[in-house]
């Protein structure tokens, strides 16, 4: 699992953003996680958790908020949307959907004191 | 440090030394964020603690401070810097970079060097082989002739932007060449991380089962190639090459997939006819990103 990493890159976006903003600490980390995303949940919660210690949102609360995933259907010509990159088409049960939105992993925004 | 598989930070190391060491200079974002002090705090002797400065800008009685900070960053925004340095660092130098990604075991090494034995007469190839531990696999690529920079990642499981930009300024690819990067063995984590490849090709052996592409389907979707290995022991395995293909399609509808073997070489026209058609686009198709930092890749 590259959730240890994901942590990490989530450590320096905080600790980048207190120096430019000049505040101490964060009270909740708000994340944007696609459905279709490389990342384990659970999984990002327990690193979180580890990697934050001792920085400015040591004890923060992780909010993760999922992002639907999304597709554009060849056969349909139109978006659709799916729950997994195997899904078919709701639509006209094809499989020739390519992936337009629900990859992301983003740092939406901070709670900040 | 992860208690699923125990990755961690801090150990990664190229032949042997820590990847801190030897790192190129002057990357964009190395550089300390400077300070604005804007906070709330007292920031100078002569100031007491100034409420009209915090973060919401003002104080009301009994309110908090706290407020929302839109960030809306990207995770992954530093590897993928990175990573589009790489690309142009590349691109200003015609070389073609695939990432080989497969689970442990699926013959991508002894895939690699059948392919640097029927490339080198023609275009010099370069290795960089990404394993936890050991460098087994750049000196079986090293016997072969081909220079090769073997990158330990410790309790890592993933090769990084910064692990293969600094293996670019070692290992020093010469101009108009085929960069063949070698990723951990594994189908989950190193499909999130660009290195600054031209193209993920994934290598799917018979010998595991025909359902892995969607078993694990971010590594497939994240692939231009699918190269199915092993061919030359279906007769001894359950595995259908036609439901391998239909699942992997399913996933991602654009995937080439080209079935060899590394041991008898078959298909291998037709893989080193892709690689062909992708050192023509590397040679001579300059990626947009390259033309917005004209004058850094050459």
């Amino acid at each position: 699992m590259h959730e240890m990493s994901l942590a990490e890159g989530i450590r320096q976006i905080v600790e980048e953003t207190a120096r430019h903003q000049g505040f101490g600490r964060v009270r909740t980390v708000v994340l944007e996680i696609g459905q279709l995303a490389v990342v384990e949940p659970d999984s990002l919660r327990f690193c979180f958790d580890a990697v934050m210690k001792g920085g400015p949102a040591d004890g923060a609360v992780l909010q993760i908020d999922r992002v639907p995933g999304t597709g554009w259907c060849a056969q349909c010509a139109a978006q659709v949307e799916i729950a997994e990159l195997y899904d078919p088409c709701p639509r006209c049960g094809g499989y020739r959907v390519q992936v337009t939105g629900g990859t992301e992993m983003r740092v939406k925004e901070l709670e900040i004191e | 440090m992860c208690n699923v598989c125990g990755c961690g930070a801090g150990e990664a190391r190229i032949e042997g030394l820590p990847t801190g060491q030897g790192a190129r200079q002057g990357r964009p974002g190395d550089a300390a964020g400077e300070v604005s002090p804007r906070g709330w705090r007292v920031t100078d002797s002569h100031e007491a603690a100034h409420y009209g400065r915090g973060p919401a800008g003002a104080q009301a009685p009994g309110m908090s401070q706290a407020r929302m900070l839109s960030i809306e960053q990207r995770i992954l925004a530093r590897n993928d810097a990175l990573a589009d340095e790489n690309r142009r660092w590349l691109a200003g130098r015609g070389i073609l970079a695939l990432n080989l990604v497969s689970s442990p075991g699926a013959g991508k090494t002894t895939l690699l060097v059948r392919t640097i034995e029927a490339l080198q007469a023609r275009v010099p190839v370069s290795v960089v082989e990404g394993d936890q531990q050991t460098s087994f696999d750049a000196e079986r690529i090293r016997a072969t002739g081909a220079p090769a920079l073997q990158i330990n990642t410790g309790k890592g499981c993933h090769l990084d932007a910064l692990m293969v930009g600094q293996a670019l300024s070692r290992l020093a690819p010469p101009v108009d060449s085929v960069l063949l990067i070698e990723n951990v063995g594994n189908l989950v984590c190193p499909a999130a991380f660009d290195l600054g490849e031209r193209a993920k090709v994934v290598v799917l052996s018979v010998t595991e089962g025909d359902d892995k592409p969607l078993k694990y389907p971010n590594m497939f979707a994240a692939a231009s190639l699918m190269l199915i290995n092993k061919t030359d022991l279906l007769p001894y395995v359950d595995f259908n090459v036609d439901k391998a293909i239909d699942f992997a399609l399913r996933v991602n509808p654009a995937l080439v997939v080209i079935p060899v073997s590394a041991t008898t070489g078959a298909g291998f026209d037709a893989w080193l006819d892709w690689v062909d058609v992708h050192l023509d686009e590397a040679r001579t198709v300059v990626p947009l990103k390259a033309d917005l930092y004209a004058g850094k890749g050459a």
